[in-house]
């Protein structure tokens, strides 16, 4: 479904702010895989989510999805295929416009006319349908401005704009992590259901080691722009958090290692 | 009275360009200079097609004229990555060597022996007194613009451009195309106040080039006014305070010269004080709440001691 290929993206080049984000990172996902993407901070998991949504283009490297290159489509035809969530429930939607009025944006990636009313009566039941089954009263709130509701209401509402109208790719970036844990649970309870349910192909950035070995089917690590490890199948059902950390340091030592030898 | 009609026709006719600020200024979240040129533009392709014999025509080549204007501007923000406020200026200012070119390089046109809307409809309805005519025809307008407006903001385009203002990133990721978007805002926000700039040219008969001067501060006193009454609640009540604002705003002129409190070429200072003190309400709303906790705070702690 998703294939990335060869994946580099300097920032800040010939600057000595010289970053390297990405460095000819490869990866792909069958329909429906759910895999989950560790790593310390900067090792350039957002920035592949950026590069598959079309924040900056690959300075090499392309994306596919669904079998169509969309490595120079802007961001916004990109959209059209791919759900994104992110940490910040403020981020993914209007905080000034009603419940009802950020779903019926994101609903119109569906619907073709701009010159069609944006909210009908027969939308209007189906959003209402959606919201009742996370059992969060939003249903009886559909008017109410988004702003007042809370961080894990909004993410919940967030992940059903992603979600409403079927994406190709569901891209969550640490969307649980700044809510509380009981709401996280609930939100990612959620989450789960949705991707089961719809069969969703699914990326998703956690730092809870745990939750990245139980959750979905398979699972990645980044290091410096690169994938480190894979684990999927036999292997992933028997890893255990222990496990994954001595296979980290065991890397990270090698590097080490590697750099002493270069070194001397 | 004379002077109670006429602020009535005024703040009706202005309140079209308000409407257009409300768009930009609060809608759209764009502090748009390109107002003063816009607003003259529309007067003059307005003038110029009135005085050859077209008022109606007049005032549809004032809307698209505009709606151009706004478009430019647009394009500058999105695509040339130029600052809004910048954008804004470089458009107001090259469209007053426009405008010029429009008036046939002559700073004013006067159209005190041509047809206009108002003279056609007193042509329609003779039983009606000239004021009562003037002031039909600028309600009538408003009507037509603010419904035509309300229905609008209903669609989807309408709604991309509400939640553009609000948070632009959800509706990128939303697949909408916001470049797009921001520039059909500014084109509809800048096509009525050209609108509103036709109408006053056929209005008082007479069209100069230097009508738009301050006109953006006429507009956003009038928007802050308006809000002063109604409170920030929903789209279709913020349209009816941009209209009573735009009325009130003229009440306060006319009461003001009317009184000899100040000569009439004080009028833009006043404004500007208007919305100077309407922006920097909450700011010091919040400065007086600190203060106040401040104080409280310490008188606490000297009592514990």
């Amino acid at each position: 479904m998703l294939e990335v290929i060869n994946a580099s993206k300097t920032f800040a080049k010939g600057t000595p702010n010289e970053h390297k984000a990405l460095d000819h990172l490869n990866l792909s996902l069958k329909e429906g895989e759910f895999v989950t993407i560790l790593g310390s901070n900067g090792a350039g998991k957002s920035t592949l989510f950026n590069a598959i949504c079309g924040n900056f283009l690959l300075d090499e490297g392309s994306v596919i999805l669904d079998g169509k290159n969309i490595s120079y489509l802007p961001e916004h035809q990109r959209s059209a295929s791919i759900g994104r969530l992110f940490q910040d429930p403020m981020k993914g939607t209007a905080p000034n416009l009603t419940i009802e009025e950020n779903l019926a944006l994101a609903y119109s990636k569906n619907t073709k006319g701009l010159f069609r009313f944006a909210i009908t009566k027969k939308d209007r039941e189906m959003f209402c349908e959606a919201l009742k089954r996370f059992d969060m009263g939003l249903e009886d709130r559909m008017a109410t401005k988004i702003g007042l509701l809370s961080g894990g209401q909004r993410q919940v509402v967030t992940l059903l704009m992603s979600t409403i109208v079927t994406p190709k790719l569901l891209l969550l970036d640490e969307h649980t992590a700044a809510l509380d844990p009981a709401t996280a649970e609930k939100v990612m309870a959620i989450t789960n259901d949705i991707v089961h349910e719809r069969n969703l192909t699914t990326l998703m950035i956690t730092h809870n080691m745990g939750q990245a070995l139980t959750t979905g089917s398979r699972t990645i690590m980044l290091d410096s722009g690169a994938i480190i490890f894979d684990i999927k199948e036999e292997e992933r059902k028997h890893m255990t958090v222990s496990d994954l950390l001595d296979m980290y340091s065991e890397k990270k030592k090698e590097e080490f290692d590697n750099d002493r030898i270069l070194l001397n | 009275m004379t002077l109670l009609i006429g602020s009535l026709q005024l703040g009706f006719l202005y309140s079209i360009m308000v409407l257009g600020i409300y768009i930009s200024f609060r809608i759209l979240n764009i502090p748009d200079l390109t107002t003063e040129g816009s607003f003259t533009f529309g007067l003059a392709a307005s003038s110029i097609l009135t005085a050859a014999g077209h008022p109606l025509l007049g005032l549809v080549g004032a809307l698209i004229a505009g709606a151009l204007a706004g478009s430019v501007t647009g394009f500058l923000q999105t695509k040339l990555d130029i600052h809004p406020v910048l954008a804004g200026i470089l458009t107001m200012s090259g469209l007053y060597s426009i405008n010029l070119f429009v008036m046939g390089g002559a700073s004013n046109v006067t159209l005190l022996n041509n047809d206009t809307v108002f003279t056609l409809f007193l042509k329609v309805f003779p039983f009606m007194s000239k004021d009562a005519v003037k002031l039909f025809v600028a309600i009538a307008a408003v009507v037509i613009v603010t419904v035509l407006l309300t229905v609008f903001f209903k669609t989807s385009l309408g709604l991309s451009i509400r939640a553009t203002g609000d948070n632009a990133d959800m509706v990128r990721a939303s697949s909408i195309n916001v470049d797009a978007v921001k520039m059909i805002a500014l084109a509809i926000s800048n096509a009525c106040i050209a609108f509103c700039g036709g109408l006053i040219a056929q209005y008082q008969s007479f069209a100069d080039i230097n009508s738009g001067v301050g006109i953006l501060v006429v507009g956003l006193a009038s928007v802050i006014i308006g809000e002063a009454f109604f409170g920030h609640r929903s789209l279709m009540i913020g349209f009816i305070s941009a209209i009573v604002g735009s009325i009130v705003y003229r009440y306060i002129i006319a009461l003001a010269t009317k009184s000899d409190m100040f000569p009439a070429y004080m009028l833009k200072l006043i404004s500007a004080i208007i919305v100077t003190v309407a922006l920097a309400v909450p700011a010091i709303k919040t400065k007086m709440a600190n203060d106040k906790l401040k104080r409280q705070g310490m008188r606490e702690s000297d009592g514990g001691r």
